[in-house]
């Protein structure tokens, strides 16, 4: 085989596939996404002809001519320039890099080898041709222009701070030579796999290792008896105290079916493998239960009912009733505001499961180290990992260092310790390298999810449009473990509910503890469930008492000035210190009035309408998020600026050199940013809570400020200064989506014919990067309103495993978000700027939801909007909850009522 | 993905096949999931069939023709259901890039209900050639082939050798209709037609668990054919591609239109 020009030193073995085979020989450009033939981040020429290299065997490779991304622009070239640059770029390449059509990079290899292998007539009808190509972080708008050709004209150099200045990663992600988690080569590596539960709610009486043990290349077992007896949480947060301990490394006690039970380490993963299969479990079944409801009733199976009499220390709210988290507060008199009112609503809503879909599965490799480990993780939090790994461990901080390659995404998944702590312990007990790759089922199956959540909202207001009440009921599942519970379920009740003044809150809230695989972080973080529920809710409101829906909310959002309430005494530290809301809505009003977008289809049956959703975002996590960075000028001049919080694809990297560029004078490409190592800041949080530019950018933007002064007073040599932010006090962000839609009763369908979004962050440091932001969290948002959700069926296993049943937006899913940017220039952030990872996913459901409600008359209250169950929704008016949709079946109001959720279960 | 527990990647020859073998034609289903029961892949296109062999009595196609040679066939203009051809490969899941390397074999002997080439060759009366491990050779009409979701008529160490299309069906002027619930995802309702000069073949596929054929005199009128639907009472199928009562609907509606196409 004959690898761009090379022949390959390996002869494949039989049943491998092409792209581990190329992999091995070193071209790491080659991806591994789905492992599936689905998202084609693996593509490859063979012969010419462009593969998903994951489905192809490598043996029918043997004698042929390989080209991937290394050798795409040496393949392609014949007549090459005189020079003779090595560093030449495909043409493909250089649009891709001309019009940065990527964020973490991991899809741009198998985009750029397909794109660059379309004859034109295929590149005319892009959503077919890449419809085996799936981007999750840009909604493909900057990737059609790369391939279409068709980037708009860079906007007017302003200097380092408000110019489209490319990511500094932008040449390795388009060449393949960006090196993500394991792109490394280690010699010697072995390599882990997990057996993982077959049943939701067992106790493992016996692990017989012996059948393992004997297969060949099998270097050990480990079992809950090897795991520490540390318990612990799997999320990641500033505080452990935001989190249960309630995980164990290995656990006797099996919550969910996926969970891990046993680690084979070996020298190849088919030997970890074949040893997994050939452990021998002995398995106590015992009763499950699997739904949210049914776990709170009385005399339901426990899921941590082994941890009733140490629920304190182990700050679990309350095993012994299955509750992960609970919110009672009430502001005001609910009866009196609801009797003020001219008109109430009351609806309930359904959001399911969905899952992050970062292109890159959770990895990691560690190394022993001394009396320690090195690991090299897919992780949001590099520094919390390392100080859970610390603890579990009992190792000091300087014997664990955790670093990250470049980051294949991660949307809130990556706030966890999933992967590491297997590792580590693993290469403790071989003293060598071993490596986890989690499979893209267990992606699915053993990871984490959005929180599923049922929400009723109450809602009243006077003949005016004020409102005079607002209830809303929040029952989340948490799945077996409590990681991120308590967190998303104050989120999920803080800024939708804030947003809107009231004298009247009501608000109970729990969050239920299931059989079911854990639900965690996910993009906005508890608020796109309740955002859904009360914009949805507040739209209906308006429409009974015949007010525009949009002018209902404009009358009672917060202003600067107001308090920000959601439930008792939260949000102290909050303040609308800029506000551009009034501005969003203005400017989606009138982007849907403007007359653009797709027309009407034009056969008959279709009937249109427009939606719009308003949501607020505060700039960081509650209770203080850190980053530290540290900048280094040496004697030659160059800035290298180090800096703890993660780069996987958010931008931040090229954020963090303009703010050092702009308070330094110099030019943002003449600042190296060097990223995730604890063993080179400090101290860093995380990237998570939409903090990378908000906090982390604070602490660059201190450091260069410093660094500009030691400049300016001339000091001598080479310079070193420190950065900190605390995230503390906090502001908020705003964005405001619109959607103009066409729905066809007959068949269930919507077609989305205008997309805007307005965002308020404050000062733009990239305009590009954040329309990137924006568009990318509307297409993950737009994926989840209409097709994506994780089925868990009646025994509690996860039944959408791959790809092609868990349907991820494609290219020609999704319609052009148009964005528009709020002028807002905040007081407390970086040169004005406010975060914006997060907040363009929460408008979107309920823009979409209010869209199909003003063209159909019917509101639609369960997610996502599929066909098959809008179609059910308009013929009879009751949404399926069962079926091949899988959501759970929803209480009527009625029953919410009789049970109120806030009470103490009845016993 | 990798199949680590195969240890062996020989040619396929008829009587080779044994427990732990698999049939390898393109390899795109095969090393899309895990195949912790297989030892050896027989590969397939060591017996060297030739893709496509069109004669006077019709196309023969064989099982290891990729779905984009099937999809480059220049068809002879007295076979215009050939345009078929185009939307079936299309009506794929997988890429181009899948397409390049899947065969029609391989999709037939999948037997998934919204498989397209079960679809294609049994809209055109097509019938399977199958080999036996003894050497023993048997016909079997597309449309019996497939026998459920996922299961069809192979015994073991069996091989679909081609897929005949009788002349006769590819004279016959088609229509054909697809629904899903995404713009390019997999089909959640097929519905192919097509009259010829014997009569109307109306064949539903992946709405329904396995292959549905009506067959009228003449193209029925919509409340014929819609009253042949609801007495014909398929199996539905149920999976994340579509609710089993949107399919039933989908296919009433695209059924009606294949008919209002073909009666113009």
């Amino acid at each position: 085989m004959i690898v761009n020009g090379r022949a390959a030193a390996r002869v494949p073995a039989p049943g491998q596939c092409l792209r581990t085979h190329l992999r091995e020989e070193g071209w790491f450009g080659v991806k591994k996404g789905c492992d599936t033939g689905d998202c084609g981040a693996c593509t490859v020429r063979v012969d010419g002809e462009p593969v998903h290299s994951c489905i192809y065997p490598a043996r029918r490779a043997v004698g042929r001519t390989v080209t991937t991304i290394e050798g795409l622009a040496a393949a392609d070239l014949v007549a090459k320039p005189a020079s003779g640059d090595p560093a030449e770029l495909h043409p493909v390449q250089q649009c891709f890099l001309d019009t940065q059509g990527f964020q973490c990079g991991f899809c741009t290899a198998g985009m750029v080898m397909t794109a660059a292998s379309l004859p034109p007539e295929q590149a005319a009808d892009l959503p077919e041709a890449l419809k085996g190509n799936l981007c999750r972080c840009t909604g493909y708008r900057p990737i059609a222009d790369a391939v279409g050709g068709t980037a708009p004209p860079p906007p007017p150099d302003t200097g380092p701070v408000g110019s489209d200045v490319p990511a500094p990663a932008g040449p390795d992600i388009v060449t393949g030579r960006a090196r993500f988690t394991l792109d490394v080569e280690v010699p010697g590596l072995l390599h882990a796999a997990l057996l993982r539960s077959p049943h939701a709610s067992a106790w493992i009486r016996s692990i017989d290792p012996t059948g393992a043990l004997a297969v060949p290349g099998v270097v050990t077992v480990l079992t809950w008896e090897d795991a520490p007896p540390v318990a612990y949480s799997t999320a990641r947060h500033e505080h452990i105290e935001d989190d249960p301990d309630d995980t164990l490394l290995f656990d006797r006690t099996v919550r969910f079916a996926g969970q891990r039970v046993a680690a084979v380490v070996a020298e190849t993963r088919a030997a970890a493998e074949e040893g997994c299969r050939r452990l021998v479990v002995d398995y106590e079944v015992r009763p499950a239960v699997l739904d949210p409801r049914a776990a709170l009733a009385p005399g339901a199976p426990l899921v941590h009912g082994d941890k009733v009499d140490r629920a304190a220390a182990a700050r679990i709210f309350d095993p012994g009733h299955n509750t992960a988290a609970r919110i009672s507060s009430r502001i005001g008199d609910l009866a009196a505001g609801l009797a003020e009112a001219a008109a109430t609503v009351e609806l309930s809503f359904g959001v399911q499961r969905v899952q992050h879909v970062s292109l890159e599965t959770h990895a990691a490799i560690a190394w022993p180290d001394g009396d320690g480990v090195v690991v090299r993780s897919s992780t949001q939090v590099p520094f919390l990992t390392r100080d859970a790994l610390c603890r579990l461990f009992d190792l000091p901080r300087n014997a664990v260092r955790v670093v990250t390659g470049r980051i294949g995404g991660g949307f809130g998944g990556k706030q966890e310790m999933f992967t590491e702590d297997v590792v580590t312990l693993a290469a403790l007990r071989t003293g060598r390298p071993v490596q986890l790759e989690f499979t893209r089922e267990e992606q699915f199956t053993a990871t984490s999810t959005r929180h599923p959540m049922e929400i009723t909202v109450r809602a009243g207001a006077d003949r005016s449009g004020a409102l005079t009440a607002l209830e809303v009921r929040v029952l989340a599942n948490t799945g077996a473990y409590g990681n991120h519970g308590p967190g998303v379920l104050f989120h999920a009740c803080g800024e939708s509910i804030a947003l809107y003044t009231c004298p009247v809150k009501h608000v109970e809230a729990v969050s239920a503890y299931t059989h079911t695989v854990p639900a965690g972080a996910f993009r906005g973080y508890g608020l796109s469930q309740t955002a859904f529920a009360i914009e949805s809710t507040l739209d209906e409101l308006a429409r009974r008492l015949d007010l525009d829906p949009v002018e209902l909310r404009r009358r009672n959002v917060v202003r600067p000035g107001d308090p920000l309430v959601s439930i008792v005494g939260d949000h102290s530290d909050v303040g609308l210190h800029s506000y551009g809301l009034d501005e969003c809505i203005d400017r989606v009003q009138a982007a849907l009035d403007d007359g653009r977008g797709e027309p009407l289809p034009e056969e008959p049956g279709w009937l249109v309408g427009r939606g719009v959703g308003i949501t607020m975002l505060d700039s960081s996590p509650p209770g203080g998020h850190v980053a530290t960075t540290r900048l280094v000028r040496d004697t030659d001049g160059t800035v290298t600026l180090f800096v703890g919080t993660a780069e996987f694809g958010n931008g931040t990297t090229t954020v963090h050199a303009q703010l050092a560029a702009a308070a330094l004078g110099v030019s943002p490409e003449s600042v190296r940013v060097v990223s995730s190592d604890t063993a080179l800041v400090e101290h860093d949080t995380g990237a998570f809570g939409s903090t990378g530019t908000m906090v982390a950018g604070a602490a660059t933007l201190r450091a260069a400020e410093a660094m500009a002064e030691l400049v300016r007073l001339g000091t001598p040599g080479r310079l070193e200064t420190e950065g900190r932010a605390d995230g503390t006090p906090r502001t908020a962000a705003f964005a405001v989506h619109g959607l103009r839609v066409a729905v066809r009763p007959d068949t269930g369908e919507i077609r989305i014919l205008r997309s805007v979004q307005a965002v308020d962050a404050g000062t733009v440091i990239n305009p590009r990067q954040l329309r990137g932001q924006v568009q990318g969290g509307a297409a993950q948002a737009l994926g989840a309103a209409l097709y994506e959700h994780v089925d868990v069926d009646d025994r509690g296993l996860v039944t959408t495993r791959t790809l092609r049943d868990y349907h991820v937006p494609a290219f020609g899913d999704l319609p052009p978000t148009e964005v528009l940017f709020a002028r807002t220039d905040d007081p407390l952030g970086p040169l004005g700027a406010k975060p914006m990872s997060e907040a363009p996913f929460n408008p979107v459901a309920p823009a979409l939801a209010n869209a199909v409600r003003d063209a159909t008359g019917v509101r639609l209250t369960r997610l996502p909007f599929t066909a098959d169950r809008v179609h059910a929704a308009l013929r009879t008016g009751d949404e399926p909850a069962s079926g091949s949709a899988g959501l759970p079946v929803l209480p009527h109001a009625r029953h919410l009522h009789e049970q109120p959720l806030g009470a103490e279960p009845a016993h | 993905m990798d199949l680590g527990t195969v240890e062996e990647f020989v040619p396929a020859r008829v009587g080779a096949w044994q427990a732990g073998d698999a049939w390898l034609a393109g390899g795109t289903w095969l090393f899309s999931e895990p195949q912790p029961h297989l030892r050896r892949l027989l590969d397939l296109q060591a017996f060297g069939w030739p893709a496509l062999t069109a004669g006077a009595d019709g196309l023969e196609i064989a099982a290891t023709c990729t779905l984009a040679e099937l999809a480059r066939f220049a068809a002879p203009a007295e076979w215009p259901a050939a345009a078929l051809i185009g939307p079936c490969c299309a009506a794929l899941l997988g890429s181009f890039k899948v397409r390049s390397t899947a065969t029609v074999g391989g999709n037939l002997c999948m037997s998934l209900p919204a498989g397209p080439m079960t679809a294609l060759t049994a809209a055109l009366d097509g019938v399977c050639t199958l080999w036996a491990a003894d050497g023993s050779v048997r016909e079997v009409e597309v449309a019996a082939f497939v026998t459920g979701n996922g299961s069809n008529v192979l015994r073991p160490g069996e091989l679909l050798r081609s897929v005949r299309i009788p002349a006769a069906a590819l004279r016959s002027r088609t229509a054909f209709r697809r629904a899903s619930l995404t713009p390019h995802g997999r089909s959640a309702a097929v519905v192919i037609g097509r009259t010829g000069s014997d009569g109307a073949v109306l064949t539903v596929t992946a709405s329904t668990v396995r292959p549905l054929q009506l067959r009228f005199d003449r193209l029925p009128g919509a409340a014929d054919l819609a009253a042949a639907l609801e007495t014909a009472g398929p199996t539905w199928h149920d999976d994340v591609h579509g609710l089993p009562s949107w399919r039933r609907h989908m296919t009433g509606l695209l059924a009606e239109d294949v008919r209002a196409e073909l009666a113009r």
